[in-house]
């Protein structure tokens, strides 16, 4: 946010606008001042010429949901650590969760994030506000008051929980609609999953551990298409896992339900058979499932059932999960695999071309949160947030490399199909290569 | 051998019936004025227990005690473990003790995998039964008793009662019998039947009666406590009328079969005292094979190759 210095034009050759014909951009005074060859021809002295050959151009990516652990919890994560990991994953605008401690569940806190966020200058912190006073799920928090905030809240979640209140979500629901904000809902009804440790299934019943059924979530989100259509609400569905619950938003999009939905990059990529090996780093909420899961959720994100990738990026310290499966957290790290996991699960397997990644993870996202100057074509006068990707070449997971505090990553060794390389944020380099740029 | 004792599963048949004949060997033991053998001298077994079983763990440390090994008792019960110590502190210290065996008792399923495979502790694992996964020793020695009352498992009927779901009896006990070849039923209402119960190598029952007919053996389960008020059935009265085993049951049975029960056993829930106490009954020969197969698998984990009984007179 340091205004002072004099912003450096950029000027980066040959990028492949959205995995389509290559380009040369200039990127000046925060926006795309020019593209083709107009845009070598605004190159000065002062310009940094970037050899893009061969790489991606996107829109900077955004994430609908990360808990970025502050406050309460930096020895996990700070915003400015989970800053530095969404500007190297190629992200320009994170929304962090609100279960920190205390709970972003009043203007104080949000402003709080929001003003970290500023000062850590990586990537646009947008605080989520939650729904209930401490996520108690019993009274409302005051959403307008968050909503006029600095932090200009729009998205409202007591993620980590479900609103399982039928009358509390429907009150929601209406409320937010007065300044056009969304209640983005984790859909896990808690009686079906206490002390819910893994998806129930043929793995659960192997493994002793207790099941976390689909249904816990598909009722859920019946119940919220349904009532967001009877008060005329828009709903946004957190992090969705099962098959059935892809089919309930299909039907629920289809009858004209103002529903969105997001999907995490490894409940697209990673099924529950590998909590065979009780590792914890594979525990997380809503849990892994099968395979029959990971395909309809595939197919559910490429046919626009399903509107968004989200990362659920979910740090912890090695401490909650260097132990035994039930006393882990429940959680893995994101923001840093994201681009590589969608480019292997749904680039790779030819589900959706490098355009329809940049309407899943920049465009509707953007207009989920209602952002502006985020999720913009990459043309001439836009704001130049954009993220140039490495498709060509296969890179191995090294979680020592990680800029996030935590190192719960499920894809240690593992070998992605992409990567992003660099980051900018309204003109400015923010990553590159793994590192942010100071 | 494998190098420890995790599942039920990571026995062949080969493996299974090694131990099941080794223990046969060291059953002779119990019939000599002197009971104990060398074969463990210098070894350290450590019995490392987060939940109270004072059945498993005497059981382990008589098997222990009768090889010679040194054993030490930790219980999670007035040690650093309930001032919040992690699993992973005290496997650093019995690490740093020196333990060549570690027998786990733990309350969250998959702990003794975690241990085997966490890099923290350098000796062989034994799962004492873990949460709801699994207790192979336990399967082991109903196995044990089962082949001696049966001569073989190769197609004799096993019919398991009570609440799978939450057993891990259940659980080793059907992946062991079905790799000895034994066809085994489990029976249970269906809320204590876990999701998924489709894939696992045996049959299954909602009716008790019907699935009586034949059997070789009927392990009965203990219900525990804390199922009784969670809506898995609509009473204590009703479970035990649909799925205890009383005499009317027994009689129905064939002349040959056997009744089994890991303990501790609610006397006129799942079992009538009229069974328990019956001549069918198996229940406390269970605990005697406990020690002998237990005394095998340390045997057999701990490097033992030559006859179990070499260096006894």
């Amino acid at each position: 946010m340091s205004a002072s210095a004099p912003a450096r034009r950029y000027l980066i050759k040959g990028a492949s606008i959205l995995g389509g014909e290559s380009h040369d951009l200039l990127l000046a005074d925060g926006l795309i001042a020019a593209i083709g060859s107009a845009a070598g021809d605004g190159a000065d002295s002062g310009t940094e010429t970037l050899d893009a050959f061969g790489l991606v151009a996107l829109p900077g990516l955004v994430d609908l949901h990360t808990h970025l652990r502050e406050p309460g919890r930096e020895d996990a994560e700070t915003v400015a650590s989970g800053s530095a990991a969404a500007a190297v994953g190629g992200f320009t605008a994170v929304h962090a969760m609100a279960n920190t401690d205390p709970v972003a569940d009043t203007a104080g806190v949000v402003e709080q994030v929001w003003h970290l966020g500023r000062r850590a200058g990586l990537c646009d912190v947008y605080p989520v506000g939650a729904v209930t006073v401490g996520l108690g799920g019993s009274e409302l928090a005051e959403l307008g008051a968050m909503a006029e905030s600095a932090a200009r809240v729009r998205i409202f979640s007591d993620d980590g929980k479900c609103v399982s209140d039928a009358v509390l979500m429907r009150r929601a629901l209406e409320y937010v609609k007065a300044f056009d904000g969304v209640v983005a809902q984790h859909a896990q009804e808690p009686r079906l999953t206490e002390g819910a440790q893994m998806n129930e299934g043929t793995v659960s019943g192997v493994l002793g551990l207790r099941g976390w059924p689909a249904v816990a979530e598909e009722s859920i989100i019946a119940r919220d298409v349904l009532l967001a259509g009877h008060v005329g609400s828009r709903l946004h569905v957190c992090h969705v896992s099962t098959a059935g619950s892809v089919e309930i938003l299909r039907w629920a999009k289809g009858k004209g339900i103002d529903v969105t939905a997001e999907v995490t990059p490894h409940h697209l990529f990673l099924t529950d058979e590998l909590v065979r090996s009780y590792d914890p780093r594979y525990k997380v909420n809503p849990p892994l499932r099968t395979q029959d899961d990971v395909d309809a959720l595939r197919r559910g994100l490429a046919d626009g059932t399903i509107d968004a990738v989200a990362t659920d990026h979910a740090p912890h310290s090695l401490e909650d999960k260097d132990c035994e499966w039930a006393a882990a957290a429940m959680g893995m790290v994101g923001l840093e695999t994201a681009v590589g996991v969608v480019a292997s699960a749904m680039v790779e397997t030819g589900l959706l071309d490098w355009a329809e990644v940049a309407d899943r993870m920049s465009v509707r996202p953007a207009q989920i949160g209602r952002l502006k100057g985020q999720g913009r074509p990459i043309a001439a006068g836009e704001p130049a947030n954009l993220v140039l990707i490495d498709s060509a070449t296969r890179y191995t997971v090294d979680p020592t490399t990680m800029l996030s505090r935590s190192r719960n990553t499920p894809y240690a060794g593992a070998e992605l199909a992409a990567r992003p390389v660099a980051t900018f944020l309204r003109g400015r380099l923010t990553a590159r290569e793994g590192e942010v740029e100071a | 051998m494998t190098r420890h004792l995790l599942s039920a599963a990571d026995l062949s048949f080969g493996d299974a019936t090694l131990i099941l004949d080794t223990a046969d060997e060291l059953a002779r033991l119990s019939d000599r004025p002197v009971k104990k053998l060398p074969t463990l001298r210098g070894r350290t077994v450590v019995n490392l227990f987060f939940e109270d079983s004072t059945r498993t763990r005497i059981s382990f440390e008589a098997a222990a005690k009768r090889l010679s090994a040194d054993v030490i008792n930790f219980s999670a019960k007035g040690s650093s473990v309930s001032k919040g110590e992690s699993l992973k502190d005290t496997a650093l210290t019995l690490e740093a003790m020196g333990a060549d065996a570690v027998v786990i008792r733990h309350g969250a399923s998959g702990a003794p995998h975690t241990l085997a495979h966490s890099g923290w502790i350098g000796g062989s694992i034994v799962n004492a039964g873990d949460g709801t996964h699994e207790h192979p020793t336990q399967a082991l020695l109903d196995a044990f008793t089962m082949r001696k009352h049966l001569t073989t498992l190769e197609g004799r009927k096993v019919v398991v009662v009570g609440d799978v779901l939450h057993s891990r009896v259940a659980r080793s006990n059907v992946l062991l019998l079905a790799t000895l070849g034994a066809d085994v039923t489990l029976v249970a209402p269906p809320t204590l039947l876990p999701v998924g119960i489709d894939s696992w190598p045996c049959a299954y029952s909602y009716d008790l009666d019907s699935s009586l007919a034949g059997a070789d053996a009927v392990m009965m389960l203990r219900v525990q406590q804390e199922r009784m008020n969670a809506a898995f059935f609509p009473s204590v009265r009703e479970y035990s009328r649909r799925y205890g085993l009383d005499g009317d049951r027994m009689a129905r049975l064939p002349d040959h079969s056997i009744v089994m029960h890991p303990g501790p056993m609610n006397r006129g829930l799942e079992i009538t005292a009229e069974v328990a106490d019956s001549e069918r009954a198996v229940i406390v020969e269970q605990v005697t094979n406990g020690v002998s197969v237990r005394m095998a698998v340390l045997y057999l984990l701990l490097g033992g190759s030559d006859s179990a009984l070499s260096g006894a007179e």
